[in-house]
């Protein structure tokens, strides 16, 4: 009131505002335009999440579905007096294996094991392999097996007629239990995934320790003036956003070909392998490591941080020194989140592949790792060769050990999450 | 302590002083530096990091067949016949960040202005984890999804004559995808971090949500906004396994999307999983991809924190 | 002994120091200490004597330095970076910002009891247990918990549950736990900053019988914002006051009775009778 009085001048209705019939509309206009940019914003969203809908459903629908198989011989001829080829007895199945291939593979097979010593699904898997011999002619999607059926059996008529056509999940126990091998039907991941533990082992025990200790020391322990201290903490928030590929090219350098002695484990037996060379579990393991270090150090010092600051007083109120007041208090109480900045850490490294072509994954390994200085591949790495083979079956073996992968990604999430809860459980009934 | 002999005698009334003096405690001093050690780890990665780089990169420079002029300057990448001229490379790694920041940058920017600026405490509660699983896959699935997904899809889209089954549209795309949760998750934390007054004045001047949003809260934001869109960028020209599955394999000088070419990180993957010697020109050669690479990377990063930093500076 | 012979040296340099009977008069002697936080001066020539088994009070406005100074007798703002320390703080006639002296040993003669309750998130007998432990205590632990938790007047409320988190507790119960556990380690001197700030009535009445009963044994320095309660419990106070640049310095330093009655300065009066500006 006072302020109209003092001046005038400012009108309410200087005429330059529009009038209120014409604001209304605008107002309206302006309101559908809110309406329709919500409508957007949200599109965005689930656009982002049928990417993800998409990306899975890919993933299962090469992951099932039926195959046209073709036999060199038909297991049916091989029945013996009716009896079906998998319900033989075992020296009866010896006796086929025998009559079908020949003399220096069978005498091979009883020096890896002497038939007396082998079961009789062993048998009739080496039969399977070497006498009934199937080839995947073609695949279909999972989509086009349920909802295409009789197409997909024509098709498979007219193109391969002496194909047996069956549903076949290309994930499956078996798939999981065996190791690598160039035939798709007979192809495992097992080699891939114990690959994978190990490396991963490596690199957890390499960088929890260490980022933890780093964390430790950046939060509890350096003065943030120091000009060296700033230098490590924006040196590790940088490191963060490095290529991963770039670590591989460290590690390559560094772990494979400088400390080739000690990562070829050549230092352990006096250098007399010569087939060593760098390209083992452990440099990939380390290279893994410096990769997630940043991760772990950044989480860890978040979690650090957020340990209220009485319970250090505290600590230090009676008369603790600083070690044990983080020992003891600091430590636990920022364990949770600690862990679960490690776990996605360690998912990260899990899921890893470029770096790992660098060091030197082997391209093709059958052989179990069986230590740190082992040559090796890893789950993402045998995803990406089978992706990059042009035939389809080995795009389904593809598909099905990233099941696994993403398997083996969740069970660790929940995992953490599990571990979490029960860590804040303890610390409430402690 | 609680023991006779101290609890009696320095309880005032005149026990000898206390000894108050430093005692040397070698196990804290051990720690400390255990731990310092930890931290400078770091400083040594990053030292082992340029060392590399630069070491390599120096040996391929010094080779004679290669010409730093024509190394910057060559649109023909040929090891075999001792053309190294980086463009088809750094092209084909532009092309494919520059799509996938079409992709990544309107989507991201959306779901964050969904998220902070429309989107209720549930539907938050619900989306956010689904974004962090989007996050979570491992990029060689994404690269699997590209090749058997994207590209199939784009040929139908556009045609089998001119989408070939390599192409950096398709990888361009995936990676936009991949990079989605980053740039949203930066920016609604940007977002969120502008004060609701600003919001509550805006609303107060007959404003609506949607020109909140856009005008006041946006622009109040832009440097974090802005800060996460290079680190957006910094991901996509770092990342590897979907162009090395799905952008093709084999240096192409080439504008369109369609068309294979390789990228910077697809070319390193390619070379270093085949037989590689050491102390080749081809093993030196990857070295100065990378050092290019990681300068590239870097100084967006830096960037991209030297942004939030006058950003907050603003609002303290 | 050659530290005998030393300390009647060192307390004749201190401003007030009289040697009873051999004995220090005063626990904490002060002498024009200044406090900075990096460059802002929070706290300037502070210089008095906290008697020995008596209840010395510190009161002030809000930000005059109270809970600053009361840091600066354990050197608990050596955890704050940017804090510097001038003058000297005499502990049984010895500075303790000396550069041969150990914090990690000052505090645990000198023990501190936090405005709010802080128990560690453990059991209530692992809080009562650990300062000791870590101190090297070998002895008989139940006996010590015990003694402690009776000192505290809090035996009888957690006997039966003295394996459950300390969480579990009452704000008061935690607060008498938090004192227990400083008293466990048998420290010389307890520092108090406003211990019943956060307690109802009845806790802090309990925590104040409590304060009297330990004052037998301990010299307590207590920060409080409740004028009565600066009366009730105290034998000494501190009157603090900030000047125009928030820099808080010592205005009163007197028999609680003295202060609270007939005040020296006008300022003190003002303060304590809520005329305060
Ligand atoms: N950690 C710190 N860093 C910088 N300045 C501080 C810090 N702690 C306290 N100060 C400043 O020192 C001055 C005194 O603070 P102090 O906490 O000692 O006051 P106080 O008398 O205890 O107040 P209150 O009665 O509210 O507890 C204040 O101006 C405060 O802003
Ligand atoms: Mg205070």
């Amino acid at each position: 009131m006072a302020l109209r009085s003092q001046q005038p001048v400012a009108q309410r209705a200087a005429g330059l505002m529009p009038s209120r019939a014409i604001s209304h509309k605008q107002v309206k206009v302006r309101q559908r335009r809110g309406h329709i940019w919500a409508v957007i914003f949200q599109l965005a969203l689930f656009s982002g999440i049928i990417a993800l809908g998409a990306l899975l459903y890919n993933i299962v629908n090469q992951s099932f579905g039926y195959v046209a198989i073709i036999n060199e011989i038909d297991p049916a001829e091989l029945a013996v007096d009716g009896v079906p080829l998998n319900e033989l007895p075992k020296d009866t199945l010896t006796r086929i294996l025998e009559t079908n291939i020949s003399k220096g593979l069978m005498r091979r097979y009883e020096n890896d094991m002497p038939f007396t010593e082998r079961s009789r699904e062993n048998v009739h898997e080496l039969i399977l392999e070497r006498v009934v011999e199937p080839q995947v002619a073609a695949t279909w999607s999972l989509a086009d097996s349920i909802f295409a059926r009789t197409r997909v059996f024509e098709e498979a008529k007219e193109k391969y007629p002496d194909s047996h056509v069956y549903f076949r999940s290309w994930l499956t126990t078996n798939f999981v239990s065996k190791a690598q091998s160039s035939e798709p039907l007979r192809a495992g991941v097992r080699t891939a995934i114990f690959g994978s533990l190990w490396v991963v082992a490596i690199t957890i025990l390499f960088s929890f320790p260490i980022g933890v200790g780093a964390a430790i020391y950046l939060e509890e322990y350096a003065h943030k003036e120091r000009f060296l201290n700033r230098l490590i903490q924006t040196n590790i928030n940088n490191l963060a956003g490095v290529p991963s590929i770039i670590y591989g090219m460290l590690g390559l350098a560094i772990f494979v070909r400088m400390l080739e002695v000690f990562t070829s484990g050549s230092f352990l037996d006096g250098g007399g392998d010569t087939t060593a060379n760098g390209r083992t579990i452990i440099s990939a393991g380390l290279t893994l490591g410096l990769l997630i270090l940043p991760l772990i150090i950044i989480n860890g010092q978040e979690a650090i941080r957020a340990v209220p600051h009485s319970l250090r007083q505290a600590g230090f109120g009676l008369g603790a020194t600083h070690w044990q007041v983080i020992w003891h208090h600091v430590l636990p109480g920022a364990m949770p989140g600690v862990l679960t900045g490690t776990i996605l850490a360690v998912s990260r490294a899990i899921g890893e592949t470029a770096p790992l072509i660098v060091v030197g994954a082997s391209t093709f390994i059958a052989v179990d790792p069986n230590g740190p200085f082992s040559k090796f591949t890893v789950l993402p790495i045998q995803i990406y060769q089978w992706t990059s083979r042009p035939q389809d079956e080995f795009r389904n073996l593809a598909a099905a050990a990233i099941l696994v992968l993403l398997i083996l990604l969740l069970s660790l999430n929940a995992s953490a999450v599990l571990l979490r809860n029960r860590f804040n459980r303890n610390q409430a009934n402690a | 302590m609680a023991g006779a002999g101290q609890g009696d005698t320095t309880v005032p009334g005149g026990g000898p002083p206390l000894d108050l003096r430093r005692k040397p405690r070698l196990a804290e001093t051990i720690i400390q530096g255990f731990l310092f050690l930890c931290g400078a780890i770091s400083i040594l990665t990053t030292l082992g990091i340029v060392l590399v780089l630069g070491r390599e990169s120096l040996l391929f420079f010094a080779n004679e067949e290669v010409d730093l002029l024509k190394f910057f300057g060559g649109t023909e990448w040929q090891p075999a016949i001792g053309r190294f001229g980086i463009w088809p490379l750094v092209t084909a790694t532009f092309m494919a960040s520059l799509i996938a920041m079409a992709v990544a940058l309107p989507m991201g920017l959306c779901i964050a202005i969904y998220l902070s600026e429309y989107a209720g405490h549930r539907a938050r509660s619900i989306l956010k984890p689904i974004l962090e699983v989007l996050a979570g896959i491992p990029t060689v699935v994404y690269g699997y999804f590209a090749l058997t997904f994207m590209t199939p899809l784009l040929r139908v889209i556009f045609g089998r004559d001119l989408v070939e089954i390599y192409n950096t549209a398709s990888a361009g795309i995936v990676i936009g995808i991949l990079v989605i949760p980053l740039v949203s998750s930066m920016s609604e934390d940007a977002l969120s971090a502008v004060p609701n007054s600003l919001r509550q004045a805006s609303y107060g001047l007959g404003a609506t949500r949607l020109e909140t949003a856009v005008r006041i809260v946006v622009p109040a934001a832009l440097s974090g906004v802005a800060a996460a869109f290079i680190v957006a960028i910094s991901r996509a020209i770092g990342e590897t396994m979907i162009v090395a599955i799905a952008a093709g394999a084999g240096p192409n000088f080439t504008f369109s999307p369609f068309r294979a070419a390789e990228t910077m990180t697809g070319h390193i993957v390619r070379i270093s999983g085949g037989d590689l010697s050491y102390d080749s020109i081809d093993y030196n050669s990857i070295f100065a991809i990378g050092l290019l690479l990681f300068l590239i990377t870097l100084s967006l990063n830096i960037l991209s924190q030297w942004i939030v930093r006058r950003f907050r500076e603003e609002y303290e | 002994m050659s530290i005998a012979i030393e300390r009647p040296l060192r307390t004749e340099e201190g401003p007030n120091a009289a040697s009873q009977n051999g004995m220090n008069r005063y626990a904490i002697e002060v002498g024009a200490m200044n406090v900075f936080y990096g460059d802002f001066c929070a706290v300037r020539d502070v210089s008095m004597q906290a008697p020995t088994n008596k209840i010395t009070a510190i009161i002030g406005p809000s930000g005059c330095g109270k809970s600053t100074v009361l840091r600066c007798f354990n050197r608990m703002n050596d955890l704050i970076s940017s804090v510097r320390i001038e003058g000297k703080v005499l502990f049984q006639g010895q500075n303790i910002y000396d550069v041969s002296v150990d914090p990690v040993e000052v505090r645990r003669r000198i023990g501190m009891v936090f405005q709010k309750p802080n128990p560690f998130p453990k059991t209530i007998y692992e809080n009562v247990a650990w300062g000791t432990r870590i101190n090297g205590f070998k002895g008989d632990m139940d006996e010590l918990v015990e003694r402690a938790l009776r000192a505290a007047a809090l035996w009888d409320e957690v006997k039966d549950k003295l394996q459950q988190s300390a969480l579990g507790l009452s704000g008061g119960q935690q607060q008498r736990l938090c004192i227990a556990r400083a008293i466990a380690v048998e420290p010389e001197i307890i520092l108090m900053d406003e211990p019943a700030s956060a307690l109802d009535p009845i806790a802090t009445l309990r925590i104040e019988d409590l304060m009297k009963e330990l004052s037998e044994q301990y010299t307590i320095i207590v920060v409080t914002h409740n004028m009565q309660q600066a009366a009730r419990v105290s034998d000494y106070t501190a009157f603090f006051n900030v000047d125009d640049n928030r820099t808080g310095y010592l205005i009163e330093f007197d028999d609680t009775e003295k202060i609270f009655t007939n005040p020296s300065q006008k300022s003190t009066e003002d303060y304590i009778t809520g005329r305060f500006g």
